[in-house]
C-alpha cells in the first residue's frame, strides 16, 4: 500500500493532508487512513509528556502509538489545490498557449510552487485490537502518513454504518449530504452486493434523518444504485 | 508505519451481520387485556404475515406463546403519508419499506413457557404478564407447537396443522370427551367433515362411545364429499367390528348398499308429552295444543294417550273435549298435528321390539352407534327420534351411575352427536328435551354432547355456557360469531381470526381440550394415504395379514 498524503493539521474531528502529488487527491467520500494513529510526543517513551494522561486512559497514547495496527480512519471531504505559501496568488499564464499541459512544461517551478491538499472528517480508529466507529480519544499527529483504503478494507469499515451520524452532524463547506451520498457510492462500488448495501444504507439513513423525509429523499436520489 | 501489514478483516471489524437469529420484529407496547403490539423488521415483508398464526415472544425469563389477531401500517414521522416518498423508484422502496414506513403486528400472548436454567421448558401456563420492550417475537417452531399441543400418542389425536405449518396440532381426546363440544360453521364449510374426524378420533383415543343421529347420512357407512371427488369412508367401513349402524328407513339404506344392524321404530307408547312439547314447532302445535296433551295424558295414562287418542272418533273426540274443557278447535287442530306422526313409518302403535334398549345394550357393550334416517331427513323425524331415544338413554345412564359402587361398574363415556342442534338447545325447548338436560349436568352421568350446528346464535346461552370446547369452520352472522365467543377472553380478538378463516378446511379450536386457541388446517381425510393412518387396511391387505398372523401363531 503506497502513501498517498502526509498529514499537515490535525484536530480532534478532522485531518487535512498535502497529496505527494499535484492536483491528485483521493475523491470525495473515499475512505483513507493514517497510520499513527494519535498525537503522542515525539521520541523517547521515557521522556515526560506534556501533560499527564488522565486516568481513565488504559493505555498511555505513546504506547498506543506503537501499537501495530493502530490508525485513523477518515473520509475524505473536501480538497484544494492552491499556492503553497498564502501571500503568492497564482497568476493565469496560459494566454497564448495551445494546450493547458505546456503550461506547466514551460514554468516548471509550478509544481514546487502549488500543492494539492484534501480534508479527511475523523469518523472511526483503530486502537491495536479493533475498529470503532467513533472519533479517537486524539487526533492524528502532524506528518503523519496517509493511505487510501483497500477496497476490502473499505467494505469492512462500512460494515457498521454507525459512522455516518458522524457524517451528517459535520458542518463543512459544502452540503454534508453530498459527503453522506459520495461515500456511500464509493463504499457501494468495494464491495460485490453494492445493491444491498445501499439498501441498507439508506434504511440506516430512513431512521437517522427520520424528522426530514424530505433530505432523506434528497439523498435517497443521490444514491440509487 | 505498518500500513503494509495485512488485516484480518473479521477480527478487526467484527464479523458480518446475520448470524443473529432470524426475528420477525419487537414488541413497542401494549397490555395484558388488550394485546401487544409489535413493530415489524423492515426484512420481514408484511404480507408474508397472516392473522391467525403463532409466534413466540422472547421475553428475559419467559417465553410468550401468542397469536397474530391483527396486522396493520405505520410510518416513522406523520408526514410520510401526506406526502409520500417516489416509491416508483424500487431502490426507494426497498428503503423505506420497514424504516420509514413499517408494518405492525397486533399479539395476544396466550401462555407462557418458563426458560429453566438447564434449557429445558416446563409446560405451558396461562398468561399472567407481558412480554418487556422490545422482546424479539419469531415464528413458532415445530417444537413449540408440539410442546404446547403435546404430540401425538394415546390420547393426543392429530386433527389439523397450523396455519402455515407442518406440525400436528392434537387435541387432548380424554379431556375432550369431558365435556359437551361443539362444532360450528356455515354451510359447506366443512362441519360434518370436522365432525367424523372428531368421531373417528374419539372411537379410536377417547375412551369413550359415539351415538351419532345422522340426518344426512354421512357418518355410518359413507359420506359425500367435494364436488367431483368420490365418497369417503364413514365409520363403519373403517371400524367395521366396532361400529353398529341403525336405521329409520331401511330400504333407503339398502339401496346405498349400507349393512345394517337394527331397524328402529318407536311405538306410539314410548311418546310423552314432553316429547310432543319439544315438537311444537315442527308440528304447529299452539301452546293450548301442548296443554292439551298434558291434560289428556293425564286422564288417558303416558304410555296410552296417543294410541287411544288417534283412534277416536269425531263424536267421541267432542265429548272427551267437553269432559276434559278443552275448546273444541284446539282439539281439532291437536289431532291434524298428531295425524302427521302416523306418517312416519316408523312410528308405530307397538314396535316389535324395544330400539331404545337396542341402542342402550349395544353402547353398554361398547359399540358405537350410528343412526342413519334414510328419507326421513326432515325436522319433525329428527327432533321425534333423537329427543325419544336421547330421554331413554339419559335415564338409564343416571340410573346406572347412581347404581354403580364403583369406577368399573359406571356406564362407559357415551359422546350423542346431534346436528342442527339449536332446534334441540333453543332458548324455548332446551329445558324440555334431554338434551338441554345432558349439556347442562350430564358431565357427572358420564354423557356428554357434540353438537353440531350452523347457527349458534339459536342455541340457549347456558347451553352454550357449558360447551367445553368449541370448534369454529367460518362463520359470518355477527350474532353466531358472538354467541361462539361468547365467555372467552380475548373475545375481540378471536373474533378477527374466525372472521377472516378460509370458507373450506380451516377451523379455529379453542377451551377445554386445547391449551390456547388455534387455527388449523384440516388433517386430510379421504385418500388411502388418510384412511392407512387410522389402521384401515384393504380387503385384500386385511386378508394377507390375517394369513400372516395365522403364520405367526401357528407357524408354518
Amino acid at each position: 500500500m503506497d502513501k498517498i498524503a502526509e498529514v499537515i493539521e490535525a484536530t480532534t474531528g478532522e485531518f487535512t493532508a498535502q497529496s505527494y502529488q499535484l492536483h491528485w487527491a483521493p475523491p470525495l467520500g473515499s475512505l483513507v487512513k493514517t497510520c499513527t494513529p494519535m498525537a503522542a510526543p515525539v521520541g523517547e517513551a521515557h521522556e515526560p509528556p506534556l501533560h499527564e494522561p488522565p486516568l481513565h486512559v488504559p493505555v498511555p497514547a505513546n504506547e498506543q502509538a506503537r501499537t501495530p495496527g493502530a490508525a485513523i480512519y477518515g473520509v475524505v471531504c473536501y480538497s484544494a489545490t492552491g499556492s503553497l505559501e498564502p501571500g503568492r496568488r497564482p497568476v493565469a499564464r496560459g494566454r497564448d498557449l495551445e494546450e493547458e499541459e505546456e503550461v506547466y512544461r514551460q514554468n516548471p517551478q509550478l509544481a514546487r510552487l502549488l500543492c494539492t491538499s484534501f480534508k479527511a472528517l475523523i469518523v472511526g480508529y483503530h486502537d491495536g485490537s479493533r475498529v470503532w466507529h467513533y472519533l479517537p480519544p486524539r487526533p492524528p499527529r502532524v506528518h503523519a502518513f496517509v493511505y487510501a483504503c483497500r477496497q476490502e478494507e473499505v467494505a469492512a469499515f462500512t460494515r457498521s454504518l454507525d459512522f455516518l451520524t458522524l457524517l451528517l452532524g459535520a458542518s463543512l463547506s459544502i452540503p454534508t449530504d453530498e459527503l453522506v451520498a459520495a461515500c456511500l457510492r464509493t463504499s457501494a462500488t468495494a464491495r460485490q452486493d453494492g445493491r444491498s448495501f445501499l439498501v441498507g444504507a439508506g434504511k440506516e439513513l430512513a431512521l437517522l434523518l427520520a424528522g426530514e423525509p424530505a433530505r432523506l429523499n434528497a439523498i435517497l436520489r443521490k444514491i440509487r444504485p | 508505519m505498518n500500513g503494509e501489514q495485512p488485516l484480518d478483516l473479521d477480527e478487526v471489524f467484527g464479523s458480518p451481520d446475520g448470524t443473529r437469529k432470524k426475528r420477525l420484529g419487537i414488541i413497542t407496547s401494549g397490555s395484558l387485556k388488550a394485546g401487544m403490539e409489535a413493530k415489524l423488521d423492515a426484512s420481514t415483508p408484511v404480507e408474508e404475515m397472516k392473522v391467525g398464526r403463532y409466534v413466540v415472544i422472547e421475553g428475559q425469563k419467559l417465553r410468550f406463546f401468542g397469536l397474530i389477531t391483527d396486522i396493520g401500517l405505520g410510518a416513522l414521522d406523520q408526514r410520510i403519508p401526506a406526502n409520500p416518498p417516489d416509491v416508483t423508484d424500487p431502490f426507494v422502496a426497498e428503503v423505506i419499506s420497514g424504516t420509514s414506513t413499517y408494518g405492525t403486528l397486533h399479539v395476544v400472548p396466550m401462555l407462557t413457557l418458563e426458560k429453566s436454567a438447564s434449557g429445558t421448558v416446563s409446560g405451558p401456563q396461562p398468561v399472567k404478564t407481558v412480554p418487556p420492550h422490545f422482546a424479539a417475537i419469531h415464528h413458532a417452531q415445530e417444537e413449540d407447537v408440539a410442546r404446547v399441543f403435546g404430540r401425538e400418542d394415546g390420547s393426543h389425536y392429530y386433527v389439523g396443522t397450523p396455519l402455515d405449518m407442518e406440525t400436528r396440532v392434537c387435541l387432548n381426546l380424554p379431556r375432550f370427551v369431558e365435556r359437551s363440544n361443539g362444532v360450528f360453521g356455515k354451510s359447506g364449510t366443512g362441519k360434518t367433515f370436522l365432525t367424523r374426524l372428531l368421531l373417528l378420533g374419539i372411537l379410536q383415543k377417547g375412551g369413550a362411545v359415539n351415538l351419532v343421529f345422522d340426518m344426512h347420512n354421512e357418518y355410518g357407512w359413507q359420506g359425500t364429499s367435494e364436488e367431483g371427488k368420490p365418497p369417503v369412508k364413514g365409520l363403519k367401513q373403517l371400524f367395521t367390528s366396532k361400529v353398529a349402524v341403525f336405521t329409520l328407513d331401511d330400504a333407503s339404506s339398502r339401496r346405498r348398499g349400507v349393512t345394517t344392524d337394527h331397524v328402529v321404530q318407536i311405538g306410539y307408547d314410548r311418546l310423552e308429552p314432553e316429547d310432543i312439547q319439544a315438537l311444537q314447532e315442527p308440528l304447529g302445535l299452539s301452546d293450548r295444543g301442548i296443554d292439551a296433551v298434558h291434560t289428556l295424558a293425564h286422564r288417558l295414562g303416558d304410555r296410552k294417550w296417543l294410541e287411544q287418542f288417534l283412534k277416536l272418533e269425531s263424536e267421541e273426540r267432542e265429548d272427551l273435549a267437553k269432559q276434559l274443557d278443552i275448546h273444541l278447535e284446539t282439539m281439532r287442530a291437536l289431532r291434524t298435528s298428531l295425524d302427521r306422526l302416523r306418517r312416519l313409518d316408523f312410528v308405530v302403535p307397538k314396535a316389535q321390539e324395544d330400539s331404545v334398549d337396542c341402542v342402550v345394550q349395544y353402547l353398554l357393550r361398547g359399540k358405537h352407534v350410528v343412526l342413519e334416517f334414510g328419507k326421513y331427513d326432515n325436522l319433525l323425524a329428527y327432533l321425534l327420534v333423537a329427543n325419544v331415544l336421547t330421554r331413554r338413554i339419559h335415564d338409564q345412564w343416571v340410573k346406572k351411575v347412581e347404581a354403580a359402587t364403583s369406577d368399573a361398574e359406571k356406564p362407559p363415556k357415551l359422546v350423542i352427536t346431534i346436528e342442527e342442534a339449536h332446534k334441540f338447545l333453543n332458548p324455548k325447548v332446551a329445558g324440555l328435551t334431554a338434551f338441554g338436560a345432558i349439556a347442562r349436568e350430564m358431565r357427572k352421568y358420564n354423557v356428554t354432547l357434540l353438537v353440531v350446528d350452523q347457527r349458534p346464535s339459536g342455541i340457549d346461552e347456558e347451553v352454550m355456557s357449558q360447551v367445553g370446547t368449541r370448534i369454529t369452520c367460518l362463520l359470518d352472522n355477527d350474532k353466531d360469531i358472538e354467541s361462539v365467543l361468547m365467555g372467552v377472553s380475548g373475545k375481540g380478538e378471536l373474533k378477527s381470526v374466525l372472521a377472516k378463516l378460509e370458507t373450506r378446511q380451516q377451523a379455529l379450536i379453542f377451551g377445554h381440550a386445547v391449551p390456547m386457541p388455534v387455527v388449523i388446517q384440516t388433517r386430510e381425510y379421504g385418500s388411502a394415504d388418510s384412511y392407512k393412518e387410522f389402521g384401515y387396511l384393504e380387503p385384500e391387505e386385511a386378508k394377507a395379514q390375517a394369513r400372516q398372523d395365522v403364520r405367526d401363531l401357528y407357524g408354518e
